[in-house]
């Protein structure tokens, strides 16, 4: 096939940049959903046990590298028998860590409400439930939206480890069309260009989000 | 020069952008003299005292302490930070919110200028500390971190801090503005026992009564000006000025009690 | 049972991941030093008043912060040597590591500094201390204090990130545990032992980190903004503070 090197590599980038999204996507609604969820919990129960089970998930997921952590899944899982697609795995993978990276950006934002605010919903007659889900939830929201975003970012950085996986993303079509055309500073330069274009457009939604919200 | 003036201040303006907050403000202190600064917030009294040690470089304007120019080199070109140091440590600063470093003990904070600057022998310094600690009646916070101690506690910390520097003039930055009520008068009984003992100073204060009593000389600065000046008690009796009436009428009605 | 299989090859991956281990640190020690020193250098040069170097400096933590490590360390490795640096595959990996973590430190320093109130400096100042004075005696000792937790933490993801090293056959623990792997065909308890492995570094660290980070701010001292709630997450974040 007589294809021009820029076609070739427009379209390497492009369709990597897909996936990235893609994976980054998903991987970041599972975070965000497991860290509200657990945060949530963390903050409306005593129970030991589940603060227990949810530090031990935290401290697990956090202090291990996101490449090991994606063999683990992705290797690991197959060999008893459990077969992941790449993205998939990825998704689960990344999705995983960043649920526990979550759960501390979420606390946080609750217990950054001041207390005052809760006070007054409970003399109000507020159920701590309804509490939390009236004044506490939106507000720590707010407050946890600026580390989102910077999770966010990391993230989406973080993707470019899922070729190690055999992903379709950015790197791993990258390196095999510098396998095929030996240009290697042009095709990872203009990757570089390609995540920062991504990175940077986060960064300025994210800024954007939050002066919206402030003028409220 | 051989007269008593130990400050003067000359044509003194200051501009941030377009905002001109001191306009030609000229002045002088002579040894001894205690001289008070009052007006409504925004007349810009603060900025006037903070550019008599450069923290507040004016934009026009010559600041002469001893006969000799502040802040300036003989080419006119303004001093670095370095070159200013010397000057500065003879002058001695209160600031509003005290500003004790909270990293050192009350003793320390005080021991630091004499040690480091002025190259006193740590014994010598830790002494002098101490005895300036009980001036202020603090002598037995002197090992505490100075977070652990009242804001009128702070204050005076901080004063006997600037005294270290054994300065040629006082400069007080609202000095009680920051303070509960009840902690004010400790700290303004210690300002009033520096004037009794005669030391030159500049006092930024909103609490008129006291200037009254301790200052020789008061100047009222509205909108960047010099309103109206002279001797403390006819000033604050008598004035003459419209803008110095309506100012001291208000505070009488509490509106500019705390600016 | 799964910890049987582990324990019985344990002879065999022991001194393999262990040989690992010991490039993983060594890249950690490497790197971070690096960084280090070079975050200092691009935060002073930061915080310059207006001109080239102030804007070179932006520039550069711009962009080693929206720019993957692995692309970095491909760059390094893969394609400077078409302008005839060959780098041995260590020294891209440190130095891919040290360029990037050099911009995170640089705002860790920048938000130390920041941390403390003007009013210490001016008081500082207006007592006479020179610049340099003033820096040495009163900035500095506050900017420790606030920048020895986050510092820990940045750490702790460094050494995390020398895993990426391993696709540029560094032969530090992950690519170790690879390699078995492929030989034993027990991925779940290889890779299981090396995410130990990582942890056990790991987590004390971060442990110490949030204890210095409780300890340092005694009760009535505000918390700087940034550190207050996400320390443990600015390690690696890309929205830059105004």
């Amino acid at each position: 096939m007589g294809e021009t090197f820029p076609a070739l590599l427009s379209q390497a980038l492009l369709a990597g940049a897909l996936v990235t999204v893609k994976v980054a996507a998903g991987s970041l609604a599972i975070a965000i959903a497991l860290g509200l969820a657990l945060a949530a919990i963390l903050v409306l129960t005593r129970n030991r046990f589940a603060h227990g089970l949810i530090r031990l998930y935290v401290e697990a997921l956090r202090n291990v590298p996101s490449l090991t952590f994606l063999f683990l899944l992705y290797f690991g899982l197959a060999a008893v028998g459990v077969k992941l697609s790449s993205t998939v795995a990825a998704i689960a993978g990344l999705g995983l860590i960043g649920g526990a990276v979550c759960v501390d950006i979420f606390r946080s934002g609750f217990r950054s409400v001041p207390d005052g605010q809760c006070e007054a919903a409970a003399s109000v007659g507020l159920s701590p439930v309804t509490a939390f889900r009236l004044i506490v939830l939106p507000q720590g929201l707010r407050l946890a939206l600026p580390s989102i975003g910077n999770y966010a970012i990391s993230l989406l950085k973080d993707t470019s480890l899922v070729a190690a996986i055999a992903a379709p993303e950015v790197m791993f079509n990258a390196r095999q069309l510098v396998n095929e055309t030996f240009q290697t500073a042009l095709i990872y330069g203009c990757a570089a260009v390609v995540y920062l274009v991504l990175t940077t457009a986060v960064a300025q939604s994210v800024l954007l989000v939050e002066r919206r919200l402030e003028l409220r | 020069m051989s007269n008593d003036i130990l400050l003067e201040v000359e044509n003194l303006s200051k501009s941030f952008g377009s905002l001109k907050v001191l306009n030609s403000v000229s002045f002088s202190l002579r040894r001894g003299e205690r001289l008070a600064l009052i007006g409504p917030s925004g007349s810009g009294k603060s900025t006037c005292l903070r550019a008599i040690n450069y923290l507040e470089p004016p934009s026009e304007g010559e600041i002469r302490l001893d006969g000799r120019v502040i802040g300036r080199r003989s080419d006119g070109k303004q001093m670095s930070d370095r070159e200013m140091a010397p000057q500065r440590a003879e002058i001695g600063m209160v600031f509003q919110h005290f500003h004790l470093w909270p990293h050192l003990t009350v003793r320390d904070n005080v021991a630091l200028q004499p040690r480091k600057v002025r190259g006193v022998k740590d014994a010598d310094a830790n002494k002098l500390a101490l005895t300036l600690l009980s001036k202020v009646h603090l002598a037995h916070k002197a090992d505490e971190a100075p977070q652990r101690l009242s804001g009128g506690q702070q204050q005076r910390v901080a004063i006997a801090r600037a005294l270290a520097q054994q300065p040629k003039v006082l400069l007080f930055d609202e000095p009680t503005s920051a303070l509960d009520p009840e902690l004010v008068s400790e700290v303004l009984n210690v300002i009033k026992e520096l004037a009794a003992e005669g030391r030159a100073m500049v006092l930024v204060t909103h609490e008129i009564a006291f200037a009254r009593e301790v200052a020789d000389r008061i100047i009222f600065m509205d909108g960047g000006r010099i309103i109206e000046e002279g001797d403390a008690k006819t000033v604050l009796d008598h004035p003459t000025s419209p803008r110095l009436r309506q100012f001291l009428a208000s505070l009488t009605l509490g509106e500019n009690a705390h600016g | 049972m799964f910890l049987d299989t582990i324990a019985n090859n344990l002879t065999d991956w022991g001194p393999r991941l262990l040989a690992g281990l010991r490039l993983t640190l060594m890249l950690t020690v490497a790197g971070f030093s690096a960084a280090f020193v070079l975050g200092l250098a691009v935060e002073y040069f930061r915080s310059r008043p207006y001109g080239p170097v102030r804007f070179i400096a932006k520039l550069y933590i711009t962009i080693a912060r929206g720019v993957p490590i692995l692309v970095i360390l491909y760059l390094l490795y893969f394609a400077l040597p078409g302008a005839g640096i060959i780098l041995p595959s260590f020294v891209a990996g440190a130095t891919g590591l040290a360029l990037v973590y050099a911009a995170y430190l640089a705002e860790v320093f920048r938000a130390g500094l920041g941390a403390i109130p003007p009013g210490h400096r001016e008081a500082a100042v207006a007592s006479g201390l020179t610049p340099i004075q003033t820096f040495r005696l009163i900035l500095l000792p506050q900017a420790i204090k606030h920048t020895i937790s986050p510092l820990l933490v940045n750490l702790v993801s460094l050494l995390k990130d020398s895993s990426i090293c391993a696709l540029i056959a560094v032969p530090e623990l992950t690519l170790a545990s690879r390699e078995l792997m492929a030989e034993s065909f027990l991925p779940l308890h290889v890779f299981a032992l090396t995410a130990a492995l990582y942890f056990a570094l790991a987590w004390p660290a971060s442990v110490l980190a949030r204890y210095v980070e409780e300890r340092l701010h005694a009760p009535g001292e505000r918390l700087p903004a940034a550190a207050a709630n996400f320390t443990s997450n600015s390690a690696r974040s890309g929205v830059s503070q105004a």
